[in-house]
């Protein structure tokens, strides 16, 4: 083991896992999009409704790890409301903080800090990541305007 | 769960020795060390076992006194090398139950035993309509090569199914072996759910339709006896690793009427008799099996595991992890929320224990065991197809050997009460 315990599941982690949310149901998406972690067998579906430029509603269910379940609660937290080019750059930076870069994070967005803690467990970096990629698979088919979103498949080596 | 601890001979009442594991424990220098603060409970062994000082001894002796290639050199070293090499061929052949070496191919591993199987064997007689059966069991080793070449032959695959609690089903067999099938390819042991298979009912079963039979001993191999002539398998394929061997060594067994009617499979050197520019005759058995450098020093060195096996004897090894498994099983049926899966007797199966708890998932839970310096394994272990049927995405999974002991388990099953608390439930 390479970094503690709990490091990684530090209480915000944890609140999030026992009370995920973005668990209800919305009406309409303009933007669904699959993951799935075959290594771990997490799964996650993930729909956004936007109204003009911004995140009105957010529906995200995961089924996976204590990691890949906070990590999805934590996104559909934190871009309902947000306008879309905001998420997509949020969504690319948690995507460098997890590959190990070092970011800057907007301030509003210091739980997403916690997340850092995977990068000591190298095999649970893509459960943290799930989440992140799917969105933004979602949303470079939403910008694209070409319907289905290709079901986002982290590989083992990823 | 009804124990079957208690009313089950003991190894002294059979006439077996017992074994002393503080010895062994002794044997096995990764063993001494602690994780972050913790002493090392290593559970992994379906994974891959850990190796005797005497195997890792091996290693540096022949590099530092024999090392040279075989088979072609007209000096010393390289012809005792080549005697090293072909002994531990000869001790193989003993120890899976009295074949002829030239019977005993040595691989990567069981992989690379059934991908030859596959590519040479399967290549020259499965074809159009002919049928292949499995199990739901089989590890991604015996199970990719067989959908592959199924596919590209237009076979047909099929599968003998798993009852929920973890055996064969046999109900239908004569339905699933008929006169269409030309290979059953089976595990002798599963590697998620332990439960050894009945091979030689199988084989029969097969060899009645004149089908060809290859077994998986990855599993079966480390833990128990194994007579590949009593099974009567056709090829029989096992890993070094996952019994006290270095990595990188593998063993098929092949019936030599067989081998000797396959192709080769690596062209190249060492596996011909004579090459002409346009005509190449193949060596004989094993060498037409074994173009190119083999991993010498790791065969020279699987010699030492296999003796430090027959030294504790393997059924001594089998009645040590009967008892463990029957006692590893009562310890974990009485933690709530956790649900074991496979046989419960251990009679009927060996210690590779898979299980869920109903509430954290795999990967937390070994990450939590691995804070307290317990090694297990989480996820699919190369086994999806099970998976799917069994409606679990992964299970966590604890595997035992013969420097295991009640204690270990002990560990096991504390730090899995401490984590339900730490995870709040
Ligand atoms: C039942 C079974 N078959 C095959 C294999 C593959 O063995 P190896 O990776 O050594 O080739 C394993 C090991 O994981 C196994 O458990």
């Amino acid at each position: 083991m390479s970094g503690s315990l709990d490091d990684m599941y530090r209480d915000i982690i944890l609140d999030h896992y026992k009370a995920p949310r973005g668990k209800k149901p919305i009406e309409e998406a303009n933007i669904a999009s699959d993951g799935h972690n075959p290594a771990c067998g997490d799964e996650l579906e993930l729909k956004v409704s936007v109204d003009g430029s911004t995140v009105r509603d957010v529906h995200i269910n995961c089924k996976g790890c204590a990691i890949s379940v906070a990590s999805s609660s934590m996104l559909a937290e934190q871009i309902k409301g947000k306008p879309l080019e905001e998420v997509k750059g949020l969504a690319e930076q948690v995507r460098k903080m997890l590959k190990g870069e070092n970011v800057q994070l907007p301030e509003d967005t210091d739980d997403l800090d916690a997340l850092k803690g995977v990068r000591n467990f190298p095999v649970r970096i893509k459960c943290a990541l799930l989440a992140w990629v799917t969105l933004l698979e979602g949303i470079k088919t939403f910008e694209k305007g070409t319907g289905e979103s290709k079901t986002i498949n982290l590989e083992e080596t990823d | 769960m009804e124990s079957d601890i208690e009313n089950r001979p003991t190894a002294q009442a059979k006439g077996l020795l017992p074994i002393d594991i503080e010895r062994i424990k002794a044997d096995f220098p990764i063993l001494d060390q602690k994780i972050g603060d913790h002493q090392l409970v290593y559970l992994d062994n379906a994974a891959s076992t850990q190796k005797p000082r005497v195997v890792i001894n091996a290693i540096l002796e022949f590099y530092r006194k024999y090392n040279a290639n075989i088979h072609r050199g007209l000096h010393y070293l390289s012809e005792k090398a080549t005697a090293m090499y072909e002994h531990t061929r000869e001790h193989t052949a003993s120890f899976i139950g009295g074949v002829q070496p030239k019977e005993v191919i040595f691989t990567g591993g069981t992989t690379g035993a059934i991908n030859l199987v596959a590519y040479t064997w399967g290549e020259e007689n499965i074809s159009e309509g002919d049928e292949i059966v499995i199990s739901e069991m089989e590890h991604h080793a015996n199970l990719v090569p067989w959908v592959i070449l199924a596919k590209k032959k237009n076979a047909v695959l099929k599968r003998i199914p798993v009852t929920p609690d973890g055996y064969l089903d046999l109900t239908n067999i004569d339905t699933i072996i008929t006169q269409k099938t030309k290979l059953l390819a089976v595990t002798h042991m599963s590697n998620v759910l332990g439960t050894i298979n009945p091979v030689e009912a199988l084989a029969k079963k097969a060899h009645a339709v004149g089908a060809v039979v290859l077994i998986d001993g990855a599993q079966a191999a480390p833990h128990m006896p194994i007579d590949v002539k009593a099974i009567d398998a056709d090829f029989y394929c096992l890993s070094a690793h996952k019994m006290l061997g270095p990595t990188g060594v593998g063993v098929l067994y092949g019936k030599a009427e067989l081998l000797d009617a396959m192709p080769p499979f690596n062209l190249g050197g060492e596996m011909i008799r004579e090459v002409r520019f346009d005509k190449v005759t193949w060596a004989d058995l094993p060498n037409k099996f074994e173009g190119g450098t083999p991993n010498i020093a790791d065969v020279v060195a699987f010699d030492s595991a296999l003796h430090y096996l027959e030294e504790l004897g393997m059924d001594n090894i089998r009645q040590h992890e009967m008892d463990l498994t029957a006692y590893t099983l009562d310890q974990l049926s009485a933690i709530p929320g956790l649900e074991i899966q496979g046989p419960r007797n251990s009679n009927q199966r060996g210690g590779a224990i898979s299980f869920t708890d109903s509430d954290i998932h795999p990967h937390d839970i070994s990450t939590f065991l691995d804070s307290k310096g317990i090694a297990i394994r989480a996820g699919h272990h190369c086994a999806q197809p099970l998976m799917k049927i069994m409606g679990k995405v992964a299970t966590a999974r604890a595997s035992l050997y013969i420097y295991n002991n009640e204690q270990d388990v002990d560990a096991l099953v504390k730090a899995l009460g401490e984590m339900r608390r730490y995870f709040g439930l």
